[in-house]
């Protein structure tokens, strides 16, 4: 049948078209999972283990997703670790003190936005540099969140609120995988659907092109660090949810790793472009490179130093694609 | 016999699928011009850069001064003498003329940049060439004829013995073009030896010894200009019976009565006292020299920069255009002058540039309708023949000519009351250039109202119903176009 012939032949002319390095995330993310196999078999290649990853690297993911479009725009978010860890903070004290889980929720919400528009505003209107207002935000939310209970941790006895945001399976499926999909699929329908997703991209890619486009730089910037605030408030969310409290030193590291798997994802550090779900990839990729490790029984600090080094080839293979 | 200096083989060379030459011969002889014309995307700029080493040919041959393969990149080819003025402009905006032009070049004293020396040498060379700037102005705040000028400058900074002009003059005006072709006559006579690209015939025919014709990745023809006339180079260019001039035909509909804009006693940094009314489906030229506050008007009218003091109406209404929101409020556009830098993000694809400027007539509940934006984006790319693998190509692969198609459709997608263009044509091929000129014309014809600065008296002759003359900030002529006898007349109003 000659139709079929040429569907194939397009198939596979489509198939060698696709640029390996670009996509460097998806191969890594296959390749480093086959080792794994390989090497650890049943330890790697169980339904509870890969659950565990999947619960494990959420919370990394939803952020990702939300950095994307920051990192996109051209900017940077430093504080997001320190927002999740106020957040749960914030959300475990309103719950002990009004019993109310929706109240609760939305105030821990309220917060993060509230701190990624703050450093929407001094980034934009005043002009500081997004990494330096994120990295005085890191600290300050950091601080905000010792302060407030004097570094203790506040339990959350309310069993529904762990259930949803934290223990719960629907199915089967750990719940946790279920917000990141939810959180996923926003985010790709925004950034590929509708017009905030392709000025995203026209404020990272040249900044003066889409001013002269009519386009409101400073809303767009601002509107991407209020993403990011909120996306971290609802990480907090759910890490209080996992471990049934909150307390400050949640998140902590996160940021680097959010970034990393951003860029991992094939999303130009430099901003004008977004890979929404390569971001989510390279946080599984990440996750999976943690388990891993722990698997094979290597040391914490062996785990850093191979982690390190994976990161960086990686992002390397993909880099070099990208600056033909 | 004469000297050759350089000789180009069978050049062939593709990106990805795209053939940008095809076994392409090119010889240049000791202190000759040779010209290199062709339509937009024929390869032009492809083949230059090969000799200056920024891309390696997949085929052919080399040979500088008879030696074979003497280039592999850009430190070859200038150790070689071999200078070239990019047409994309390569300046760095943050450092100050000086700086660039003696970029990688810095002469040191004890071990550090002689910073004095760079200023008194740079103050120099822009003495020599004319050019009124200082030393230590930063790019940036340049408007883009004088950006070329610095490239200009740079590339003669050094002692070549090859020298590329890659259009060059795309928005320069006549005096400074007269200004350059004595430089360059002085170069060869010198025995230094020159490529010049341009779209603009009149200079090929002023400063060329030679010509050769690229078409499609392929060269047509290579023929001493003394032998050719524009007509027969534009026959091989296009290969077609295209439009070729530019010529003012009457109006099928009259100009509007309504005014549509008034601008009273403007004056800013250039400017002073500016004072015209532009009414419905109006063409306004605006002619002058660098400097002259052209790009001034046209940013103050967008919102871009503030005017010190006058007054504007739309419509009857007195408005206050302070930034670019109110300016698109009103609904104005601007075409701005330098693709690169205002117009386009070079890293995102055709459509995606296409579309920037009018997404509300994409949306629809807050959804971006993807056929609808295929549909208007393919509309564009037909109309104005804009040569692209797709219109998800990348928009900084495409040839330059092409990349200035891909700006103005993305505002004229935008159906705004006042369009206002600033050098639209810069870059573009005579057909094109046509087919815009008459797309002004139609849109003009539907009731939009247009500025037009060009520094191409021309093409202003061809479209505009009336011409201000603009020089050092003051409106010195306002003529009507039926009053015009001839293009000597807008040029000495232009000099003062
Ligand atoms: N870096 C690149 N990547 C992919 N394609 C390219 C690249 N540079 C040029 N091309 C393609 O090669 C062809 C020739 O381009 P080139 O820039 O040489 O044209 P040109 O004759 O200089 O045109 P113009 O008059 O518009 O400047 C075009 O089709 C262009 O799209
Ligand atoms: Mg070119």
């Amino acid at each position: 049948m000659p139709y079929k012939g040429n569907h194939m032949e397009r198939l596979i002319r489509g198939a060698s078209k696709i640029n390996i390095q670009e996509n460097i995330v998806y191969f890594a993310f296959v390749i480093v999972v086959i080792f794994f196999i390989f090497t650890l078999g049943d330890r790697f290649l169980s339904v509870v283990n890969i659950l565990n990853i999947a619960r494990q690297t959420a919370i990394i993911s939803i952020m990702a997703v939300a950095m994307t479009f920051v990192i996109a725009s051209g900017q940077i978010d430093l504080s997001v670790g320190s927002i999740a860890a106020l957040s749960s903070l914030v959300v475990a004290l309103c719950l002990r003190e009004t019993d109310s889980l929706v109240l609760s929720v939305l105030v821990g919400l309220f917060v993060g936005t509230l701190i990624g528009a703050t450093n929407g505003l001094l980034a934009t209107k005043v002009g500081v540099p997004a990494f330096l207002v994120t990295l005085g935000m890191m600290g300050i939310a950091k601080g905000l969140a010792m302060w407030i209970t004097n570094t203790m941790a506040v339990p959350i006895m309310d069993k529904d609120y762990n259930v949803i945001f934290g223990l719960g399976t629907v199915a089967g499926i750990p719940i946790l995988l279920i917000w990141t999909a939810v959180v996923l699929i926003a985010g790709v329908f925004v950034m590929h659907q509708t017009p905030f997703g392709k000025k995203i991209l026209a404020v990272g890619g040249n900044e003066t092109g889409a001013r002269y486009s009519g386009i409101n730089v400073e809303r767009v910037k601002m509107l991407a660090m209020c993403l990011t605030g909120a996306a971290a408030a609802f990480a907090g969310i759910l890490y209080a949810g996992r471990m049934q409290a909150g307390r400050f030193t949640f998140g902590e590291g996160d940021e680097l790793t959010v970034i990393a798997a951003v860029v991992l994802g094939g999303t130009n550090l430099y901003g004008g472009t977004a890979r929404v779900v390569g971001a989510v990839v390279g946080s599984l990729l990440i996750g999976v490179i943690n388990n891993g490790l722990i698997i094979l029984g290597l040391s914490v600090s062996q785990q850093i130093i191979v982690r390190g080094m994976i990161v960086i080839l990686a992002a390397a293979l993909g880099l070099s694609a990208r600056k033909r | 016999m004469t000297h050759q200096t350089l000789e180009l083989e069978g050049m062939s060379k593709s990106f990805g699928g795209v053939k940008a030459l095809d076994d392409v011969d090119f010889d240049l002889v000791e202190g000759e011009v040779h010209a290199l014309v062709g339509g937009n995307g024929a390869g032009k700029s492809t083949l230059m850069k090969i000799l200056t080493g920024v891309y390696q040919a997949d085929a052919g041959v080399i040979k500088v001064a008879d030696k074979v393969g003497a280039i592999r990149n850009p430190t070859d080819a200038m150790k070689n003498g071999i200078r070239m003025v990019y047409q994309e402009l390569s300046l760095i905006p943050y450092l100050t003329v000086a700086e660039n032009i003696f970029l990688n070049y810095e002469p040191m004293r004890r071990g550090t940049i002689d910073k004095a020396q760079i200023v008194s040498k740079t103050k120099a060379l822009l003495d020599e060439l004319g050019i009124d700037l200082t030393p230590d102005q930063k790019i940036v705040d340049l408007s883009v004829g004088y950006c070329q000028l610095v490239e200009i400058a740079k590339a003669l900074s050094a002692q070549a013995s090859i020298l590329v002009f890659d259009e060059p003059t795309a928005s320069l005006t006549s005096s400074e073009v007269d200004k350059l072709f004595e430089l360059i006559r002085l170069l060869k006579s010198r025995g230094v030896s020159i490529v010049y690209i341009s779209h603009r015939m009149k200079e090929i025919f002023d400063i060329s010894d030679r010509i050769t014709v690229l078409k499609d990745g392929r060269k047509v023809m290579t023929a001493k200009t003394e032998d050719l006339d524009i007509g027969a180079v534009i026959d091989a260019m296009i290969g077609k019976a295209a439009e070729r001039n530019f010529e003012w035909t009457p109006r099928d509909v009259p100009v509007g009565d309504e005014v549509r804009l008034e601008v009273e006693n403007l004056s800013g940094k250039i400017l002073s006292d500016v004072s015209f009314s532009l009414n419905a489906g109006e063409v306004l030229g605006i002619a002058g020299l660098i400097g002259s506050g052209r790009t001034e008007l046209l940013e103050i009218l967008f919102g871009l920069r503030k005017a010190s003091g006058g007054r504007l109406r739309i419509k009857g209404k007195d408005v206050q255009i302070a930034s670019i929101k109110d300016a698109i409020g009103e609904n104005i556009a601007l075409v701005p002058e330098d693709r690169r830098r205002k117009g386009l993000a070079l890293i995102h694809s055709v459509k995606d540039n296409i579309l920037i400027a009018s997404l509300n007539k994409v949306t629809k509940n807050g959804l971006l309708q993807n056929k609808k934006a295929v549909e208007i984006v393919e509309q564009s790319v037909s109309e104005h023949s804009i040569k692209t693998g797709s219109i998800d190509t990348i928009v900084g692969m495409l040839s330059g000519g092409n990349q200035q198609k891909v700006l103005l459709s993305k505002w004229l997608n935008t159906h705004p009351d006042i369009l206002l263009l600033n050098e639209p044509t810069a870059g573009v091929d005579i057909a094109s250039k046509a087919e815009i000129i008459n797309f002004v014309r139609k849109l003009s014809l539907g009731g939009t109202s247009a500025i037009l600065v060009s520094s191409e008296i021309a093409e202003l002759l061809a479209v505009c119903d009336r011409i201000l003359v603009l020089n050092d900030g003051r409106v010195v002529r306002s003529l009507k176009r039926d009053a015009i006898q001839s293009e000597e007349e807008i040029q000495h109003a232009i000099q003062g």
